[in-house]
């Protein structure tokens, strides 16, 4: 119930957020102060978020196949593979290293 | 002005290509939601009432480190902010009014922003948003259902290593703003405060807490760092 309330309820706070920006005026990015964090802020969470998923195992780092995927990504992301093979192409290598390992 | 109708065709055809696309990469997610731990139903609706990629993303990955709820939710919102971000700057370009304001901004992504940008008229910024965002409605809903599917099939993420796979959709993400030096040291920093945070702190908050790096760097930064837009395509 509560992972309910949860995707429910940030499913309208993003919708919000999007009505907000077609409907506020344009002037509220005025101030470079709020446009420098506005556009930083998708860098620092999504940065974090890579850290934490690869290597993050409760409240311990660890190292394991998923930094495997992660550089397997990296390779795929300089050749400007496209997403859906970036993403595969890292859960196939993490897989096949633990199939092995 | 008129917009003739070749331009129109030109940019809708562009426009689905992108859709198609973006699309796809639904079943990732799908997959991606119900390793961690969502019903196939919970999944769709994400993608249905939220459809915002990344927020899709933080949100399922946030959860399935053992993050609670709140900051799971958090985290989504402030990833979502930034089509806040979008909908000031193509707002007065589209200019929807009413109604017609009130549907186009669920359509308010990375994608419908990249192709509506820059187009000579508003008759052509309009087609741009409407087309690629509806074009990804439809297609994004439809792969995360059959990624999920999928997902539940196969049974154990782990063995399939799609546990991996979200911080690949993350780099993905994260990729296109990595061309700025500003940005790369703000995620090199945002990254490593998020490590030393993880044995310290619940699941979740170290993602929140490394947004604080974004607000200092915003607050004592004093160049000038015009808003990024998405790429059209990437």
């Amino acid at each position: 119930m509560t992972i309910w309330l949860t995707v429910i309820g940030a499913g309208i706070g993003c919708y919000v957020l999007k009505l907000a920006g077609l409907s506020l005026p344009p002037r509220v990015l005025e101030h470079p102060v709020v446009e420098r964090i506005a556009d930083l802020i998708p860098v620092a969470l999504l940065a974090a978020l890579v850290a934490v998923q690869v290597l993050a195992a409760d409240a311990s780092l660890v190292i394991d196949a998923r930094l495997a995927g992660l550089a397997t990504a990296f390779v795929l992301l300089l050749v400007r593979a496209p997403f859906l093979v970036v993403v595969f192409g890292a859960a196939l290598v993490a897989a096949l290293l633990r199939l092995w390992g | 002005m008129t917009t003739a109708g070749s331009d129109r065709r030109a940019v809708i055809r562009d426009s689905l290509g992108v859709g198609v696309a973006t699309g796809l990469y639904g079943t990732s997610f799908g997959a991606v939601s119900v390793a961690a731990g969502l019903s196939v139903a919970q999944t769709c609706a994400l993608s249905l009432v939220m459809f915002t990629g990344a927020s899709q993303f933080a949100l399922v990955g946030v959860l399935a480190a053992g993050g609670t709820p709140l900051a799971s939710a958090l985290t989504a919102l402030l990833l979502g902010s930034r089509n806040t971000l979008y909908g000031l700057r193509i707002g007065p370009l589209l200019d929807f009014r009413g109604g017609r304001r009130v549907a186009a901004a669920q359509l308010l992504i990375d994608e419908s922003t990249a192709m509506s940008l820059n187009r000579p008229d508003r008759t052509l910024a309009r087609v741009g948003f409407v087309a690629t965002g509806l074009s990804i409605l439809v297609l994004w809903n439809l792969f995360t259902f059959l990624g999920a599917v999928a997902g539940e099939a196969l049974g154990d993420p782990k063995t399939y290593g799609l546990d991996a796979a979200v911080g690949a959709a993350f780099l993905a993400l994260l990729w296109p703003r990595l061309s700025d030096p500003v940005n790369r040291g703000v995620a090199l920093a945002a990254a490593a405060l998020a490590l030393v945070l993880v044995p310290f702190t619940p699941a979740g908050l170290p993602v929140l807490a490394a947004g604080g790096v974004a607000l200092l760097v915003g607050l004592l930064s004093k160049h000038e760092d015009p808003t990024e837009f998405p790429e059209a395509g990437g």
